[in-house]
């Protein structure tokens, strides 16, 4: 645009808003831009699904239906995709040439495809959350546990206050053994390294798909039958600690290598140690980010049914007590009482199961929030805090040295480890580069 | 050791430099001696990298060391015997790992084609503006936990299914023999079957074999893809020449993946099934059985024999899934590598 004045080509233009209206007054008024449109669904394609669509659904009604002897809603719902298929592999031939149409038909499985994975993730969590109501509608479902309630009690008795008070105690004792060793583990692998390394990896890829009821085993083999120990709590905190380790792993370890190398040289430039430089510099980094692995590691453990089926022990009791005792937990609770033959009991057991979700989607949505930031990228809190700090630098810098440092986003952790003027050249984060940061 | 060696140790002066000139520049080799608060800092580190062998040759240790009384009471009738009757001490896995390997099998079936074409779309077609709640969508539908599949399926899936399965059974019953349901037109006949344990299994790998395929779909490169595109390709095109030939190791991989967890899947399948211990040969036909939901229904039996059955059908498991997610690892690191292009 400096270089050149010629208006820009009007053919390139679509037929948009012309031009000012006193075009010949002004001869060079700097038009807008208008993006040309590539792709997009236009009003065809539209009213193609559409048809095929409608008119698939009322064939397939017919045969469904009337004609053929069919029955329930899923074999329904798969003739009229494939109806809907062919109806528009149909239409599509009637107006395109072959290889659109063939485009065409995979986009359509593709959209249908990412929509069939919407519904049933929705469907679930509905259909949960529906046949939970009955029961989590009473308020005694979360603050009795089933000590007082037979088999045909009222809905209005009992609850899942022991399942729910054993889930947290026991995932909560599985995060406290299963964070520190999968951090460490992560930290060993990406900071020490080495030889061992790879196979680490290797192996935590593999202990991340262990089957869950082969921990169960292991830990009803080692503790129960060779220990000793009674079924208890603690013992299927154990069982979670199998299987939570290496997805903390995983997921830290892949926050820790985002961490970017230039915050490490900077600490180590200033002489730290590599203890003081994981500790000061690369774990406040990528802090969110392991936050995130804990809660994902967490969402895992608290849904485990088979460790704990093997290891805690069922009882109807109320046991805050992880230690001695059988402690049941939520999804063992469900286990337990789905396959009783009452009504009121599996509403019970649905009832847990809303709850049980309910937690995993709260720990599940907290990992997400916290993990939406890259390791190093600052909130905007922080960011106006070291633009503050910056400023206030630059101007005591000015009065001082005149080429002093340049304001840049300094990350904190990096700040924390020296002293703040010294480290900026070194550790400007990339973040800073990226436009809207600064 | 010097600390160039490692990538991630000290930083050790420059990087080994091509000579620039006469006098030839040699790189000072600098070794950064580790102070003592490092080295156990390391060494700490080391034992809890160190662990993951521990944790898994325990696991291995234990389960062979428990699993010996069963294995030496019968012997190598434990592979051959389909019945599982401790107490006659007559037992073997020979009905329930194949039938357990079934209901696998057609949860790939089932979940493959999904899966693939929800990673596409999500790479390929999706707006830009959905790609990260899709993503965080499949994650969530990976993090949903078992059990709650197995009460969607045996409660919401199951009823709904039958029909469908009747349909199956009586239209292609006597041209295809294994979806022959024998046992008469009543509806049990048509519950608790292996078929539907492995849709409900499909869905519960289905987010695995998603996310893993999406992630190396992603990563096929811009370059190539734009190259498609200017020789005149539609878009499905492009997707046929360049993103699935380029995700093909991985998506091999994460099939591997998601068949390993197929395998180990235990709670949904044992609220399902009904178990029985034959051979199955008829998918759509009441009762299945798979090893891990065979731990789950029987552990409960108290005599020291039964249990250790139970360890050794349980090690046979870890070994399986343990062999069929290393070599997807292998797979899929050998993918991320690039090393299926050819560039």
């Amino acid at each position: 645009m400096t270089t050149l004045d010629l208006p820009p080509v009007a053919a390139s233009e679509p037929a948009g808003p012309a031009g000012p209206a006193g075009a010949d007054a002004d001869p060079a008024p700097p038009r807008p831009e208008i993006k040309v449109r590539l792709g997009g669904v236009t009003r065809d394609d539209v009213f193609t699904v559409a048809g095929s669509l409608v008119g698939s659904l009322a064939l397939n009604w017919m045969l469904y239906e009337r004609i053929l002897p069919f029955s329930g809603a899923f074999g329904f719902l798969v003739c009229w995709y494939l109806l809907f298929l062919a109806g528009y592999f149909v239409l599509g031939r009637l107006q395109w040439g072959r290889l659109m149409v063939r485009d065409r038909l995979v986009s359509v499985v593709a959209w249908s495809s990412g929509l069939l994975v919407v519904a049933l993730i929705a469907d679930q969590i509905g259909y949960v959350a529906s046949r939970g109501f009955e029961a989590a509608q009473h308020l005694n479902f979360f603050t009795e546990s089933m000590e007082q309630t037979a088999a045909l009690s009222p809905i209005t008795s009992g609850g899942a206050l022991n399942a729910i008070v054993g889930s947290l105690e026991q995932l909560g004792l599985a995060t406290l053994f299963a964070v520190p060793l999968g951090i460490a583990a992560a930290i060993f692998m990406s900071e020490v390294g080495g030889r061992m390394a790879r196979p680490v990896r290797t192996l935590v890829e593999a202990m991340t798909a262990l089957p869950s009821i082969v921990a169960g085993l292991f830990v009803l083999g080692v503790v129960i039958i060779t220990l000793g120990f009674d079924k208890s709590g603690f013992a299927a905190s154990l069982a979670l600690t199998v299987m939570m380790m290496p997805i903390v792993t995983r997921a830290a370890e892949v926050v820790i290598r985002l961490v970017p190398g230039t915050l490490r040289e900077a600490s180590y430039a200033l002489g730290g140690s590599q203890w003081r430089t994981v500790w000061n510099v690369v774990l406040p980094t990528a802090r969110p980010g392991l936050v995130t692995a804990v809660v994902l590691g967490m969402a895992r453990g608290i849904g485990e049914t088979s460790p704990v089926l093997l290891t805690s022990g069922f009882t109807s009791q109320f046991n805050a007590d992880p230690f001695h005792e059988h402690q049941v937990s939520l999804p063992l609770y469900i286990w337990n009482y789905v396959k009783q033959p009452y009504p009121d009991m599996i509403a019970r057991a649905f009832a847990a199961g809303l709850t049980l979700m309910v937690l995993v989607l709260v720990l599940f949505v907290t990992a997400r929030v916290l993990g939406g930031r890259r390791p190093g990228e600052l909130t905007r809190r922080q960011r106006r805090r070291i633009d503050r700090e910056a400023r206030r630098a630059e101007a005591s810098a000015r009065s001082t040295v005149p080429t002093a440092v340049q304001s840049a986003a300094v990350h904190p952790a990096a700040a924390h480890a020296a002293t703040p003027a010294a480290v900026h050249p070194a550790a400007v984060h990339p973040a800073a580069a990226l436009p809207g940061s600064s | 050791m010097t600390a160039a060696a490692e990538p991630a140790a000290p930083y050790a002066g420059a990087p080994g430099q091509p000579d620039r000139g006469p006098d030839k520049d040699v790189p000072r080799i600098i070794t950064a001696p580790a102070t003592p608060g490092d080295r156990v800092f390391r060494g700490v580190l080391r034992i809890a990298g160190y662990s993951v062998f521990a944790i898994m040759g325990l696991i291995a240790f234990f389960l062979i060391l428990r699993g010996t009384d069963a294995l030496r009471s019968v012997g190598w009738s434990f592979l051959t015997e389909e019945k599982w009757q401790t107490a006659a001490h007559n037992f073997g896995i020979a009905a329930v790992l194949p039938n357990g390997l079934l209901i696998a099998v057609i949860a790939l079936v089932i979940a493959v084609p999904v899966a693939l074409s929800t990673a596409i779309f999500i790479s390929e077609y999706a707006p830009v503006r959905l790609r990260a709640a899709l993503v965080s969508l499949v994650d969530l539908m990976a993090a949903i936990p078992s059990i709650i599949y197995g009460l969607w399926g045996l409660f919401f899936l199951q009823p709904r299914i039958i029909g469908f399965v009747r349909w199956l059974a009586n239209h292609f019953g006597d041209a295809i023999p294994f979806l022959k349901v024998r046992t008469g037109d009543i509806g049990t006949s048509y519950t608790s079957s292996t078929f539907i344990a492995g849709v409900v299994v499909s869905l519960m790998i289905i987010p695995i074999v998603t996310s893993l395929s999406r992630e190396v779909f992603s990563q096929a490169p811009q370059g190539e893809r734009e190259g498609a595109y200017a020789l005149g390709s539609t878009r499905w095109g492009m997707v046929r020449t360049v993103v699935l030939p380029f995700g093909r190791g991985g998506v091999i991989g994460a099939i591997m993946l998601g068949f390993g967890r197929a395998m180990g899947e235990t709670i949904a399948v044992a609220l399902i099934i009904s178990p029985n211990f034959k051979t199955i040969t008829h998918i759509l036909e009441n009762g299945a059985n798979s090893i891990s939901a065979l731990i789950a229904l029987r552990f409960g039996e108290s005599d020291a024999l039964s249990l250790s059955a139970l360890m050794a059908a349980g090690l046979v498991l870890f070994a399986l899934t343990l062999l069929v997610n290393v070599a997807a690892g292998f797979v899929i690191n050998r993918s991320r590598s690039g090393a299926s292009t050819a560039d």
